[in-house]
């Protein structure tokens, strides 16, 4: 599955559309996946996953810092997400599903914040983009 | 049996109440088929759906959509049999229909994201998990009669 011109502009446009507000999407992507995917929350038994917790907002973070930079370099994913590709295959270990549910989240997000950036045209662009990075994220795992 | 708790049950027909099934459905469907262009391969006989526009303004996709999601309504109002509900449908799309039972939840998927966008701040965290729920329920039972 290969991110044509069109897809690349449109997940340009969507980021930085979203600009600043990348952390606290990234939060609330995590706080609806633990919601409703609670397997999802399995691989944070350290983690206080209560709302508004200040690890899940931290981490969120995170999350959307390495879209926005995927996003930034979306001509090479691979080698953008490369230290991140490793991290996962070698010590996180996340089950290649989970991108999955992560990504239904964060459309879900930019769905309710802003239903008029995600037409349908955006929409498969973001979905696109989004397995491209969970590919990159497993692509190391064996 | 599924059990839906009670705030589920209330988280499900709240949005419902507040939804256009005819603008819904066919929203979704036509969602579906842009998201995914894969699954065009079940409508060859529907016309025009060369693109985007094409897709979003072609009436069987929007009557379909609407068939579609009214159908979800029976679901809605039988939650404590939605197995029974289905069964009948389950047939028609797995000996008549032929649809691999994985466009159902990617159906599913793509309805709670159209949900997201109509509701807003109000399709919250909650919401969503009744909502994924339903969909992985209804794309379950459609499954359950294929052989």
């Amino acid at each position: 599955m290969v991110l044509h011109a069109n897809d690349k502009s449109n997940v340009k446009a969507v980021f930085g559309k979203i600009g600043g507000q990348a952390e606290e999407y990234g939060a609330e992507t995590l706080e609806r996946m633990f919601a409703t995917y609670p397997q999802t929350k399995t691989y944070f038994p350290h983690f206080d996953l209560g709302k508004g917790s200040a690890q899940v907002k931290g981490h969120g973070k995170k999350v959307a810092a390495a879209l926005v930079e995927a996003a930034n370099n979306v001509d090479d994913i691979a080698g953008a997400l490369s230290k991140l590709s490793d991290l996962h295959a070698q010590k996180l270990r996340v089950d290649p599903v989970n991108f999955k549910l992560l990504g239904q989240c964060f459309l879900v997000v930019v769905a309710s914040h802003n239903p008029s950036l995600l037409t349908p045209e955006v929409h498969a662009s973001l979905d696109k983009f989004l397995c491209a990075v969970g590919t990159v994220l497993t692509a190391k795992y064996r | 049996m599924v059990h839906w708790s009670a705030e589920e049950k209330q988280l499900i027909a709240s949005v419902w109440a507040k939804v256009n099934v005819e603008e819904c459905g066919a929203e979704a469907l036509a969602r579906l088929l842009i998201v995914y262009p894969w699954t065009q391969r079940f409508f060859d006989n529907f016309g025009n759906l060369s693109s985007p526009t094409a897709i979003i303004g072609n009436p069987k996709v929007r009557a379909h959509g609407k068939k579609v999601l009214t159908s979800f309504g029976d679901a809605i109002k039988n939650l404590d049999n939605i197995k029974g509900t289905y069964s009948k449908l389950s047939e028609l799309h797995c000996d008549k229909l032929h649809v691999d039972p994985e466009n159902f939840r990617l159906l599913g998927d793509i309805l709670v994201i159209v949900l997201a966008s109509h509701f807003g701040r109000d399709f919250t965290p909650s919401c969503q998990f009744a909502w994924q729920k339903l969909v992985g329920v209804v794309a379950h039972a459609l499954a359950r009669k294929y052989h």
